[in-house]
């Protein structure tokens, strides 16, 4: 075991998977030589040479397509692209050709990838480098998409990622990779050498993507939450003392669908949080499942604490984000609730 | 472009004569079955015919050796029966059967072979470019010396993605040749009315690739620029641009009202430039075939492109079941 921020256990993950996989290879913008703007993939390239980790022009759709070309030629390359607000020129090729290339082959070829990019608020970084997409990767079929909330289950996840066959979007909470930010940004940051989940095992360990962890046990309320979210969750249910079930999805699809309607059935009620905006977001399809799959168990509407419907401001941060004040109230007027 | 037709070639063998005269004769029958098929409503939807751009894949085909790379666009069909793969095959996946290489679920723009290294069949213009370039890759990391086809059209040649691509694949000198099938029309748009730099190979100076024009009416010179392509990447030197000068006789995809160019344009072409009559001269002229042999491989021909037809009429529908299969892992 050692003691890793979120970046140095994504770092470990990589360096695991190089060195087990002759097939894997990391390249992107900076990630070579600097070692990638957040420092993910530092020493790598030291460590096992510019064939297997290197740097790539600023050219998104180049760098996610020929990866997908290295993948079905039997390579399992892991992209960085530097912040997701920067993914949009490669959603072509992750949509018409990564998603797709195993069905419409019928099973000859497939995109082994892994596109590491990180993602979300908090950062004052405005609408062009905050911003959460995984609704639009969600809502794919033929590509997975999973968020880690702690450095132990980022790297668990990350080796999960790469050995997957199938193309996964890793969407790395930029604002928790020092860490665990509950959402007030007026104290001091805690470290995550005081949090728990920062005791990460050296070596390979790899952690199944559609298992949802129940990161707080409760009995009120279950709160549906990802990535940074999940600690804001926390802040909240210890802050209004409502006894909630905080559910960390880990991995958006696959949804780990039964740890999510097993709570709801025992609380019979369901908050559901994310800071991205609300209309259409992932937030929707999960209300939609929870409805429908436990409807009968229900005692209170299904409650939304999402970012606003706006681009993310510069000068409102704390306003767009879902702050634990939020999601209390949330968490109050669905406890409150009346059947 | 001058015409050659009938030019007499001494280095070139009567059995590679009749082998490209073969294999673009049964591109063009093969096409010409498929659009009466279409016409008769047994293939639906999209449906890109190869016709007049023959000599492109067969003289790239000649050029190439074994465990070489082929992907390219949705004009899809010559690449596939030039690299071998099974008419029955190609054309049952136009008709949307079972017995089609992608089981029917890809239908006429996209299909694959592992067995023949041909990595689709991409509908999407342009987009296929930067995948050629990590199959080379690849190869490349693999450390062999197998090189990859990357066709693309005159019209993919103004997307964004390829010149992503020529900066990387030089960067990182990838063996991989970059073909521009300029048939001169990016559906009904020409050369001239997309852009202002019609040399489109010369694009690949300013990072550092070198290219050239070829006709591509002429299976012998696209094969001779393919020797040269691939020599230039198996010798570790990069990327190599082919910009093949060819033209497509029919329209851009099933329905095309043809008024971007004129009849006698096309025409023109057909009587002066045909690739398959070009070779059918060289043949005859210079006493390498009769009219007879060159009757029994039409009769031969015709025979694989009926029992295509019949094949892809009589493959069942796949099964309701394989709607959800081949989605992940």
């Amino acid at each position: 075991m050692a003691t890793m921020n979120m970046i140095q256990a994504i770092n470990s993950a990589l360096d695991v998977m190089l060195d087990r996989d002759p097939k894997a290879l990391i390249f992107g913008e900076d990630v070579g030589y600097f070692g990638g703007v957040f420092r993910a993939t530092d020493g790598l390239a030291a460590k096992y040479g510019a064939k297997r980790c290197f740097d790539a022009p600023i050219s998104e759709g180049g760098i996610i397509a020929t990866a997908i070309g290295m993948g079905a030629y039997g390579l399992r390359p892991v992209v960085e692209i530097q912040f997701a607000d920067y993914i949009l020129p490669a959603y072509d090729q992750l949509v018409s050709e990564a998603a797709r290339l195993r069905y419409r082959s019928a099973g000859d070829f497939w995109a082994p990838i892994t596109v590491r990019t990180p993602y979300g608020g908090g950062i004052f970084g405005g609408q062009t480098h905050s911003s959460s997409p995984e609704a639009i990767f969600t809502h794919v079929t033929g590509l997975k998409t999973v968020i880690p909330s702690t450095p132990h289950d980022a790297k668990g996840l990350l080796i999960a990622a790469i050995e997957e066959d199938d193309p996964v979007i890793f969407l790395e909470p930029k604002r928790i990779y020092q860490g665990p930010f509950d959402g007030h940004p007026e104290r001091p940051a805690t470290p995550w050498s005081q949090h728990p989940a920062s005791d990460v095992p050296e070596g390979y360990y790899a952690i199944p993507l559609g298992t949802a962890n129940v990161v707080r046990a409760g009995r009120a309320v279950t709160v549906l939450a990802y990535g940074t979210m999940v600690h804001v969750a926390l802040a909240a249910a210890a802050e209004t003392g409502i006894d909630a079930e905080v559910i960390d999805l880990r991995s958006l699809v696959p949804l780990d669908i039964d740890t999510v309607t097993a709570s709801v059935r025992k609380t019979g009620r369901c908050v559901i949080v994310h800071e991205a905006s609300r209309f259409g977001g992932y937030g929707a399809e999960l209300s939609a499942l929870v409805q429908e799959e436990c409807f009968y168990h229900l005692q209170a509407p299904i409650e939304r604490v999402t970012g606003w419907d706006t681009p993310y401001p510069h000068a409102f941060e704390w306003d767009y984000f879902p702050g634990p004040a939020r999601v209390g109230k949330a968490l109050k007027r669905c406890v409150e609730a009346e059947t | 472009m001058a015409a050659r037709k009938g030019t007499a070639r001494p280095n070139v063998s009567k059995d590679d004569l009749l082998k490209y005269y073969r294999e673009m004769l049964l591109i063009r029958r093969f096409e010409e079955k498929a659009g009466q098929l279409y016409g008769m409503g047994l293939i639906g939807g999209f449906c890109h015919l190869y016709i007049g751009q023959e000599a492109v894949v067969v003289g790239l085909e000649a050029a190439a050796g074994e465990g070489d790379k082929r992907i390219t666009s949705y004009r899809d069909h010559g690449h596939m029966l030039a690299c071998g793969m099974d008419p029955k095959g190609v054309m049952a996946e136009l008709t949307g059967r079972e017995g089609g290489y992608s089981k029917g679920k890809g239908g006429s723009m996209h299909m694959f072979s592992k067995e023949k290294h041909f990595y689709g069949g991409h509908g999407i213009v342009g987009a296929q470019v930067p995948l050629g370039a990590g199959l080379a890759f690849s190869d490349k990391y693999r450390g062999n010396d197998r090189v990859t086809f990357a066709y693309f059209g005159d019209g993919a040649a103004n997307q964004g993605q390829v010149y992503e691509t020529y900066n990387m694949a030089e960067l990182w000198a990838l063996p991989v040749i970059f073909v521009i099938e300029n048939n001169q029309y990016a559906m009904g748009t020409s050369v001239q009315r997309s852009t202002k730099s019609t040399t489109l190979f010369g694009r690949g100076q300013a990072y550092g690739i070198p290219g050239e024009q070829v006709d591509g009416m002429d299976v012998l010179a696209v094969k001779e620029a393919g020797e040269r392509a691939v020599a230039h990447c198996r010798a570790g030197k990069g990327p190599y641009i082919l910009e093949v000068m060819t033209y497509r006789y029919r329209g851009h995809s099933m329905s095309d009202p043809a008024k971007y160019r004129t009849r006698e344009e096309v025409q023109k072409m057909r009587d002066e430039r045909d690739a398959i009559e070009n070779v059918r001269d060289l043949l005859l002229t210079g006493g390498h075939a009769t009219d007879d042999d060159l009757k029994a491989i039409d009769r031969e021909i015709k025979a694989i492109v009926n029992d295509s037809a019949e094949f892809a009429k009589t493959s069942p529908e796949p099964a309701l079941s394989e709607l959800w299969t081949d989605i992940y892992a």
